[in-house]
């Protein structure tokens, strides 16, 4: 048998739609991951009567509800994303997972987009949530502020969650742990930025690298060329790198 | 069919596996036996592309396994029963493996029904389990596919006797349907009973392998029982024929029974059992070649003395 074997090609594998479906389906399946959706939209809800009644009233805008119902959302969809992937190895059903799709960059693929679905998701409700608390500032007479918002907030903010999504599933993927990947993905860029602000030198990347300040644009009306580019570089470092990292050590990785 | 050639696992320094080969034949169930630690798991794990190996290959109906598009469909895999999200219900992790491999939905029911975890238990979370119940989950899973072939890594692991009952039955008729099996085992009895080959390893290389008849023939000898063991024994050394004492005081000789009796006949001993020692005789055949990869060659008697 040292002639080249012909794979197996019948039954067809899984297409990628159907393996996202059933990621979809992994992180709705459990107490945890349900719970999880429920505190995001949870605190999506709770930022509603804050804009309401503490913040400015000329901020009691479409856009300003929507941004603060996301203020929950910004710190969960990364934990979501990582857990997504950690949650394979603490739980062990890499073991299953990996031995029906051998492929497993194709497991990847589906969990990224299955993060893409959930974090739409996210921004349709906030979306929601941000309308009804504009209607309620309305019928409370606290607002007469914009009813009207760009479009292309909400495509950037969509951006943004994505973002989110995939840097946590890529630090997940690079540590396969999640506690570790969680400290490491907020106490990084903090540290980052807390350094670059005491040291005159980095002052100048940091406009370039620290995503807390790179990604705030993604989140305001009316974003630069060059806030873009900033964002990029910033992304190449924080994203990219992990995720080809994390995808590298995915494959590789001995599953036990 | 299953076929591994050479298959070899170094990590750093210490060899897992060392140039394991063998093959699982359509139509048989192959016993993978050895003491914990012995490198059936890395084995298995190795065949399913689980673990890369350091040297050597393996097929699974010809074809390396990560190389078969739909895998679930053609291998039944049970790795570790336990290695299953606790947060889940026993019928949602069917449901998701059944929608994976893209079969009918209704079999999730039908594999529940087959393992005995229909109804309330199915609809529990895993993380309430106990092991037997997990193991039986384990089975389903591998089972939704319809493979014809099965890997199954220490399945009888906390069943009761009716569970390894069940668990015989199942794949004797798995493999009488023309199906291949690999189990492994450290719990000899009921590999004996359900495995019609055996491949014994032991420190990462193989030790003995074969049908289960010639092993158990080779290895079993004969059990002998006398009213004045002493005397036996003694007749026995006199007639230059290799014993050992089994637990209950009979011994084991590795001698036809004709001869054993022609020694205890000439020193007058009255006998109490005289037979081919089969139902120990895989344990004998597994404590004397496992322990012999050890440091003493004497390690059988070792082995029974710390029983």
């Amino acid at each position: 048998m040292t002639a080249a074997t012909a794979p197996l090609t019948e039954p067809a594998r899984p297409s990628l739609a159907r393996l996202t479906l059933v990621e979809l389906r992994k992180t709705t399946d459990t107490r945890s991951g349900r719970w999880l959706l429920i505190v995001i939209a949870l605190t999506a809800a709770a930022m509603t009567p804050v804009v309401l009644f503490a913040a400015p009233e000329h901020e009691r805008t479409l856009a300003g509800f929507f941004s603060a119902s996301l203020t929950g959302a910004a710190f969960l969809l990364p934990v979501l994303g990582i857990l997504s992937v950690t949650g394979e190895w603490s739980q062990r059903t890499a073991l299953t997972t990996f031995a029906l799709v051998p492929e497993r960059h194709r497991v990847a693929a589906a969990k990224l987009a299955a993060g893409t679905a959930l974090a739409a998701l996210c921004v349709a409700a906030a979306l929601a949530v941000a309308a009804a608390g504009r209607g309620l500032a309305e019928a409370t007479g606290r607002s007469d502020a914009a009813w009207t918002m760009r479009p292309s907030v909400v495509a950037t903010t969509l951006l943004f969650a994505m973002i989110s999504v995939y840097s946590g599933m890529a630090f997940g993927m690079l540590f396969m742990n999640a506690p570790l990947a969680i400290v490491l993905y907020f106490a990084l860029p903090t540290a980052w930025t807390t350094l670059t602000e005491t040291v005159d030198a980095l002052r100048d990347a940091a406009g370039w690298l620290d995503t807390n300040r790179t990604l705030n644009a993604l989140l305001e009306e009316g974003i630069t060329l060059e806030e873009w580019a900033r964002v990029g570089t910033s992304l190449a470092v924080w994203l990219l790198i992990p995720l080809i990292a994390g995808l590298v050590r995915l494959t590789r990785r001995e599953v036990k | 069919m299953i076929e591994v050639k050479g298959l070899t696992k170094r990590y750093r320094d210490v060899t897992a596996v060392a140039d394991v080969t063998f093959t699982c034949a359509p139509g048989t169930v192959t016993g993978f036996l050895g003491p914990n630690g012995a490198g059936k798991s890395t084995t298995m794990r190795m065949i399913c592309g689980l673990t890369p190996p350091t040297a050597g290959s393996a097929t699974v109906k010809g074809v390396p396994y990560r190389r078969i598009a739909n895998p679930g469909r053609h291998v039944g895999v049970l790795l570790d029963a336990a290695a299953q999200h606790s947060g889940r219900t026993g019928r949602e992790t069917l449901a998701l493996t059944a929608r994976v491999l893209g079969v009918d939905a209704a079999r999730v029911d039908r594999m529940l029904e087959l393992v005995g975890l229909a109804d309330k238990a199915a609809r529990r979370r895993v993380g309430g389990y106990s092991l037997g119940m997990r193991q039986r989950l384990g089975i389903a899973q591998a089972l939704i596919g319809d493979p014809s072939v099965l890997i199954l890594d220490e399945p009888a692991n906390g069943l009761d006797p009716e569970g390894i009952y069940w668990m015989r039955t199942l794949l004797r008729d798995f493999a009488a349907r023309g199906g291949t099996v690999l189990l492994s085992s450290h719990l000899l009895r009921e590999v004996e009973a359900v495995a019609d080959r055996f491949v014994v390893i032991a420190g990462g290389r193989i030790v003995a392998e074969g049908a289960k008849e010639d092993l158990l023939s080779r290895h079993g000898g004969t059990r002998v029982r006398g009213e004045d063991p002493a005397a036996l024994g003694a007749a026995l050394t006199a007639a230059g024929l290799a014993f050992r004492t089994a637990e209950d005081g009979a011994f084991l000789v590795d001698a036809a029974a004709g001869d054993v009796g022609r020694a205890a006949a000439r020193a007058g001993v009255a006998l109490l059992e005289l037979r081919r020692a089969d139902g120990g005789g895989l344990e004998e055949l597994f404590l004397s070649l496992t322990a012999g990869t050890g440091a003493a060659a004497s390690a059988p008697a070792v082995e029974e003395a710390a029983r």
